[in-house]
């Protein structure tokens, strides 16, 4: 009877786990189609470099302050929008600067991404490895990233723009894998916050992925 | 020195103060990674570094 109850239980963690991995990617394609169409329109109505940092600013205050709270709503699926729809409009003007110097860097940035995300999604799912070990690499590696980034704001050394690139491409692949495990081995069970992460380690893979590229072709 | 520049490092100090706590947690929260985790992490990053590489020599 007691082993009866065991495996009903597993069975319901296994059936709920594959239920949060559905809705994360589900919920993911939805917040990428509309960020798309958000990008779309950043870039059709030529924002300036202000404009996209202050919707960057509103969209990073919703992720902190107002996601975390509504997650466990139903109203975290429009606060999740707004905050992926703010960031895809905030890629505009890099979007529109590559764009009018070489198209093809933006295609290539965004295959890609697309590769790498697919790759390591399903490299994560189908081993089933439970990277929670890389925890602390990711999190240390974000705050050296950030430092060297606010480092080199003031700099301008194109070196270390590009090994700051090179580095975020590596982090968000550790954070892709670390947040894919951490949906199957049942660390995150709230799909609204999985996509939120796996969201903004898509567009900082992306955007990573768009200046090393345009770097190497002299732009 | 123009505002935007200004904006964007405050923008990124901030996230620095913010993920700092964190960042402390997680390092003494994560289970410490065996030899063969690590291999199964060094993987599939050799493979994205070697296709980024392929991207670069295709533009």
């Amino acid at each position: 009877m007691q082993m009866n109850t065991a495996v009903t239980r597993s069975q319901e963690a296994i059936l709920a786990t594959n239920k949060v991995i559905k809705n994360t990617y589900i919920l993911l394609s939805m917040a990428l189609i509309f960020s798309g169409f958000t990008a779309f329109l950043g870039v059709a109505s030529g924002i300036g470099h202000g404009a996209a940092l202050v919707a960057d600013i509103v969209a990073i205050a919703i992720l902190w302050f107002v996601l975390p709270r509504t997650a466990n709503t139903a109203a975290g699926i429009p606060v999740l929008f707004a905050f992926t729809g703010l960031l895809g409009f905030g890629l505009g003007p890099v979007l529109n600067y590559y764009l009018s110097v070489n198209p093809s860097i933006v295609m290539t940035a965004l295959g890609g991404t697309g590769v790498i995300f697919l790759g390591l999604s399903g490299y994560a799912l189908t081993t089933r490895k439970d990277f929670s070990f890389l925890g602390g690499f990711v999190m240390i590696g974000m705050l050296v990233v950030l430092a060297a980034a606010i480092l080199n704001i003031f700099l301008g050394v194109p070196a270390l723009f590009l090994a700051l690139n090179a580095a975020i491409i590596l982090i968000m692949s550790a954070f892709i894998l670390w947040e894919t495990s951490s949906l199957i081995h049942g660390g995150e069970t709230n799909y609204i916050m999985a996509a939120a992460g796996l969201f903004l380690s898509i567009l900082n893979l992306f955007q990573a992925l768009l200046h090393l590229l345009g770097a190497f072709n002299n732009e | 020195m123009d505002w935007v520049k200004i904006g964007s490092a405050v923008l990124l100090a901030a996230m620095l103060i913010y993920l700092f706590p964190r960042a402390k947690q997680a390092v003494q929260n994560s289970p410490k990674g065996s030899a063969s985790d690590w291999m199964g992490f060094v993987i599939p990053i050799v493979a994205v570094v070697l296709f980024v590489i392929l991207l670069i020599s295709l533009v």
